[in-house]
């Protein structure tokens, strides 16, 4: 094998695992403040679409970048204002987040379907995804903020016995999941793709949750996951390249195959589920008594 | 000033179902320990979550200090110098000692800012720590102490204690008054919430008692008895109960022959080897400081949980360690968990539909799968009526009782059946003095009728009030029986502490 | 203290009011935020919101097309319904409708020029059998493996899908089709019996009310529906009444999965008559909304199924007379799952200003 399709499938890798490790870290910071939010999919999407709208009509990547992300923090903030404050299901309000989320993003891109951009570099958001992973772990394990949050997503009860403000601290944490989410929506329709098509996440927010509960809500370990799963995901890939005689169709189901697969593998040892999630995972807060 | 370094002024708060405080004013002097004395659902918990700034009061004001207080956090209130230990920890489980005292200190500070503090107040008031344990490994004493030093490095001038007792061993209760006595020696304010009469009199200077909401005295412990204070809390003096041993078969109901269960677990505790036997007519009771192996217990003797590792459950003659709990139900054996919402009872459920969750072979409740609601319904109101179970009728949902009306429903329930066998855990945990002293009335008289009786509870006085025979469960084993009526409560507190002699 | 701030104060019992009214205040509210929408965009509002609402079923056929668009929802729903009672979240029904197509779609397929009574019967049971195997599979994994049912049930909607498109461009291509995607046409006996000529509500109408009411029979008056109750609102109940959860998920999936798989049979095998790759405008997923706007109560989702078929109509309208793209149909349908979960907080708790 020689050294430059080497250097190639691991480029391809990197480029393609990106949106994951945005999402998964953003979501990992969610639920680990006690929520989960399972609008990752809509909000990607309304992320992509929004920024490439921006950047069609704007010429601008800054702005396309910036709108992104306000998409993301509405987004999720629609989300907290529904579970935090009138506490709402988590699980169904993140599933009509992603139900209005796919029709928003649908809706708004409509006439701008096979649009032709200039895609943008993936290398510098590459690194960005590293640097976030990196910063995450540093503030979870190293910032007494960082103690604070997990402590909140542990017991909301004694966080708020202790004067800690458990809704502005999930709130804080829903906003930066959204904010990843619109980031990884925007880096596929900007760098990755780059171009707007309907449903164009391919349920890469749901492999993105799988993420959250592969690296058993350790910061570190989304990178490790996400870069298998992209691993996996490439090699399939390459396999149909060399000529593996098998039907498009079953290679495409890698991915969702592969997710349950790890899922499988990592849920069956209960205890440790146990022990690493959040124990106040998706539980409402009521301050009231 | 001193004496009136904190003053509840007319402090009123209403709950849509109850006036938790109604009008409540007393004051607490400087250095001292001012107990808050009341049973369960007469107001305590409510009023000093006021105090600590976790609930606002419908009206009144609180000074401290010489100043209204002015508070709506609990972090307001540890700057002000008030600190508060709950009766529930308030530690996070999953998060190590370090961590957990960290998060309760407002200011910054570095790790070896933190270390010195901390062996100060260790070597000063005997609360030594392991900092790098996470909370799940520590005992309930241990737990404690985390909660007191996490709240002492913050150098209150009150220390709230919210009954800081009942999850303690009757040792651990010594060591933690030494504290306490040392903590206002040095001019800390203490106010101490209980229910539990002697603490009162051994610790406290003086004593506020509340009923129903409303302060009935407030006064020095000095002229206090026992029983005076008792009057006070409990209002109209309750029948006391006396218990019988003359109806006692001498054959056996259920034997429990060493049983092991490993759960690999960090929050369950592993049984291994419990043996005990119940009689007919037996009540038998199971002592325990929480998390010594009750609950894990409880779920195997109710076949929730069949997968022990060894050990046999013989009752009349049957195995049935195997049977899942309709299967012991049909042997007529009948149990109350200890938690009534969500585990005996169904919350969102109406009464009607709780009935439903234990089928007895007696009851028609259901014919080929389908239901015949009209028996169910006069079922539950049969039980109702029986058991005087305060409720607007069988339609309401479970989670609109009181915890002491719903325990009577669950409980009613259970025995309307006329069990052989009962297996309750904690029958009256939480709930107020008349239901308490209804139901444990009711389970005498279930064993005089024939019923055996397993009890299992935190509560040594409740056992020693009903029981026949006792024996101590620690960290998952299980003591030798004692009679009841001839046993020495030193050692009952000694075996509940792990040490044996 | 706050005397212009209005508390949230817990209800000591549930409203069974508000329990009825929430539904109906959050289409309220979708109408209103629709209207401020379409005024945005430019159109009159009341023209938008008619053409959205009111025009699709002011015709005996437009009727018909809410009835044959309500069908799978309902279906899907009802069957939905089992498993969110028991506190179980499949968001996979998309894909179970999908087997279920194969399944019973397959059989019309391989009959293609048998006629008998007995084709479009063995197809139903195909589907039901497609759907409830493909149900199984993340009951099987949650009950042997712990694996949280969400993401498995929604990972296999994508492989149900690709299955679909590998079957309908390779094995199962009409041979006569040119390169279309798609395959034979079923034969006569193998479609769903239109109940009136000329419109294209069929069979499967009927069928769906009959699980329906099935369902409203085994909710309310069994045991069975009673130990789905009780282990989704609390597990250690159930486990305390000694009832066996492990079965209760895989019945919940199993029965959602065949009524998802027969709503799919019933698509390919009333309107369409085929299989191809689009079978389904997220049905699957609709039902969801469906689900919790008819608050898992079958006379409530036979309402609600109007409502979220009429938004599929509204939006084909207003593509054709406004030219809002039809995707404008999703966003009603989140929005109105948006306010009905918001205000279900008016169930438990009540607003109160303080004195």
């Amino acid at each position: 094998m020689n050294i430059d399709l080497i250097i190639g499938i691991v480029q391809i890798i990197l480029i393609a695992t990106t949106p994951l490790v945005f999402a998964g870290i953003g979501e990992l910071v969610t639920e680990k403040s006690g929520v989960l939010n399972l609008g990752v999919e809509g909000m990607m999407l309304v992320g992509a679409v929004t920024a490439f709208v921006t950047l069609v009509v704007t010429n601008s990547y800054i702005l396309a970048f910036i709108f992104s992300i306000i998409s993301g923090i509405l987004m999720s903030s629609l989300f907290a204002f529904l579970v935090l404050v009138l506490m709402s299901n988590q699980v169904a309000t993140g599933l009509a987040l992603t139900i209005f989320g796919i029709g928003l993003s649908s809706m708004i891109g409509k006439n701008y379907i096979g649009t032709p951009i200039d895609g943008l570099t993936p290398w510098y958001f590459v690194i960005l995804s590293f640097l976030i992973v990196f910063f995450v772990s540093y503030f979870f394990y190293k910032t007494k903020s960082g103690l604070i949050l997990r402590a909140v997503g542990e017991s909301h009860n004694s966080a708020h016995a202790l004067g800690y403000s458990v809704l502005k601290i999930r709130l804080l944490a829903i906003i930066f999941g959204g904010s990843m989410c619109a980031l990884a929506g925007s880096y596929m329709s900007i760098c990755y793709a780059p171009m707007w098509q309907e449903g164009m996440t391919a349920g890469r927010g749901w492999i993105a949750l799988a993420l959250v509960v592969f690296a058993t809500w350790k910061p570190g370990r989304i990178l490790i996951g996400a870069y298998i799963f992209g691993g996996v995901t490439i090699l399939q890939m390459n396999l149909q390249a060399f000529g593996l005689r098998l039907p498009a169709q079953f290679f495409n189901m890698a991915p969702y195959i592969a997710t349950m697969l790890v899922l499988v593998i990592i849920s069956s040892n209960k205890l440790r589920i146990k022990l690493s999630a959040p124990a106040s995972l998706t539980l409402p807060f009521y301050k009231g008594r | 000033m001193n004496k009136h370094f904190v003053e509840f002024n007319k402090v009123t708060k209403e709950f849509p179902r109850v006036i938790a405080n109604d009008d409540v004013s007393f004051s607490i002097k400087k250095s001292s320990v001012h107990a808050l004395l009341g049973e369960n659902g007469a107001g305590k918990s409510t009023l000093v979550k006021v105090l600590y700034g976790l609930l606002a009061p419908d009206s009144g004001s609180i000074s401290f200090n010489g100043n209204i207080l002015n508070i709506s956090s609990p972090s307001e209130a540890r700057a002000t110098g008030i600190g508060m230990v709950f009766q529930h920890f308030s530690l996070f489980e999953s998060l190590t000692v370090r961590d957990n005292l960290i998060l309760g200190i407002d200011k910054n500070i570095s790790y070896n800012d933190l270390k010195n503090q901390l062996q100060d107040i260790s070597s000063k008031y005997n609360l030594p720590l392991d900092l790098d344990a996470p909370i799940t490994s520590l005992s309930a004493g241990e737990k404690q102490r985390v909660e007191i030093v996490r709240i002492l490095l913050q150098d209150p001038q009150l220390l709230i204690m919210d009954e800081p007792t009942s999850v303690l061993t009757p040792q651990e209760v010594k060591n933690l008054f030494v504290t306490l006595n040392a903590l206002v020696d040095e001019g800390r304010t203490i106010l101490y919430i209980t229910h539990k009469l002697e603490e009162v009199i051994t610790l406290c200077d003086e004593v506020t008692i509340m009923r129903s909401g409303k302060v009935i005295d407030s006064c020095s412990t000095e002229n206090q008895t026992a029983k005076s204070l008792a009057t006070k809390m409990l209002g109209e003096k309750l029948e006391e109960l006396k218990t019988d041993y003359s109806h006692i078969k001498n054959t056996k109901s259920l034997s429990a022959k060493n049983i092991s269960c490993s759960f690999n677990d960090p929050f369950f505790t592993d049984l291994k080897d419990i043996s005990f036997e119940v009689n007919v007519g037996e009540i038998y009771g199971i002592a325990g400081v929480a998390g010594n192996g009750q609950s894990e217990l409880m779920d195997i003797l109710v076949g929730e949980n069949t997968l022990i590792d060894s050990g046999e459950l013989i009752f009349n003659n049957i195995n049935i360690e195997s049977f899942n709990p309709q299967k012991r139900r049909d042997l007529s054996i009948a149990f109350v968990p200890e938690n009534r919402l969500g585990h005996s009872a169904v919350p969102e459920l109406t009464l009607s539909e709780n009935i439903l969750l234990s089928q007895f072979p007696k009851n028609k409740f259901s014919k080929n799968g389908i239901l015949n609601h009209n028996f169910i319904d006069n079922h539950a109101k049969k039980v109702i009526d029986t058991f005087n179970v305060v409720t607007p009728g069988s339609d309401a949902k479970a989670s609109s009782l009181s915890g002491g009306n719903l325990q009577k429903f669950v409980i009613g329930r259970e025995i309307s059946s006329k069990p052989k066998l009962l297996i309750i855990s904690h029958p009256t945990w939480g709930i107020d003095a008349g239901a308490e002293h209804a139901i444990r009335e009711s389970l005498i008289e279930l064993s005089q009728n024939g019923t055996s009786i397993i009890v299992l509870s935190q509560d040594l006085d409740e056992l020693i009030e009903i029981t026949h025979r006792i024996s101590v469960i620690f960290e998952g084993k299980l003591s030798e029986p004692f009679n009841t009526k001839d046993v020495d409560i030193t050692k009952l507190g000694l075996l509940m502490g792990g040490k044996n002699e | 203290m706050n005397n212009f701030f209005p508390t949230i104060v817990t209800r000591s019992n549930s409203s069974q009011l508000m329990n009825i009214l929430v539904p109906i205040i959050a289409v309220f509210l979708t109408l209103i935020t629709g209207s401020i929408i379409f005024s945005i965009m430019g159109f009159n509002p009341f023209f938008a919101l008619h053409t959205f609402f009111i025009s699709p079923i002011s015709t005996s056929y437009g009727i018909s097309e809410l009835l044959v668009k309500a069908t799978p929802l309902a279906l899907i729903a009802i069957g939905l319904a089992f498993c969110f009672k028991n506190n179980i979240y499949n968001i996979g029904a998309e894909g179970q409708l999908t087997m279920g197509a194969i399944f019973g779609g397959g059989i019309g397929i391989y009959f293609y020029d048998t006629n008998g009574f007995w084709l479009l019967p063995l197809m139903i049971l195909g589907g039901a059998i497609g759907g409830a195997l493909w149900g199984m599979i993340p009951a099987l994994l949650k009950t042997k493996f712990n694996t949280n049912e969400i993401l498995t049930s929604l990972m296999l909607v994508y492989v149900a899908l690709l299955i679909l498109d590998y079957l309908v461009v390779g094995p199962w291509k009409d041979p006569q089709g040119y390169s279309f995607p798609k395959t034979r046409q079923f034969s006569e006996s193998g479609r769903m019996p239109l109940l009136f000529s000329g419109l294209r509500v069929h069979l499967g109408l009927i069928i769906t009310l009959l699980l329906i009411f099935i369902s409203w029979f085994i909710f309310s008056k069994t045991i069975f529906g009673f130990q789905l109750k009780v282990s989704g609102f609390s597990p250690l109940a159930a486990r305390y009444a000694g009832f066996n959860q492990n079965t209760l998920v895989y019945l919940a999936f199993g029965i959602c999965g065949a009524f998802a798989g027969i709503a799919g049979l019933s698509e390919v095998s009333g309107p369409i008559g085929l299989l191809y790759r689009d079978i389904s405008p997220n049905y699957g997923f609709t039902a969801i909304i469906v689900t919790f706007l008819g608050r898992l109560h079958p006379v409530g989702i036979i309402f609600a199924s109007l409502v979220i078929a009429l938004t599929y109509l509204g939006a084909e309208d207003a593509q054709l007379f406004m030219q809002i793209p039809a995707a404008v149909g999703f966003v009603f349908q989140g929005l109105i799952l948006f306010y009905l979960l918001g205000a279900d907080i008016l169930v438990n708790y009540k607003v109160v200003f303080k004195k």
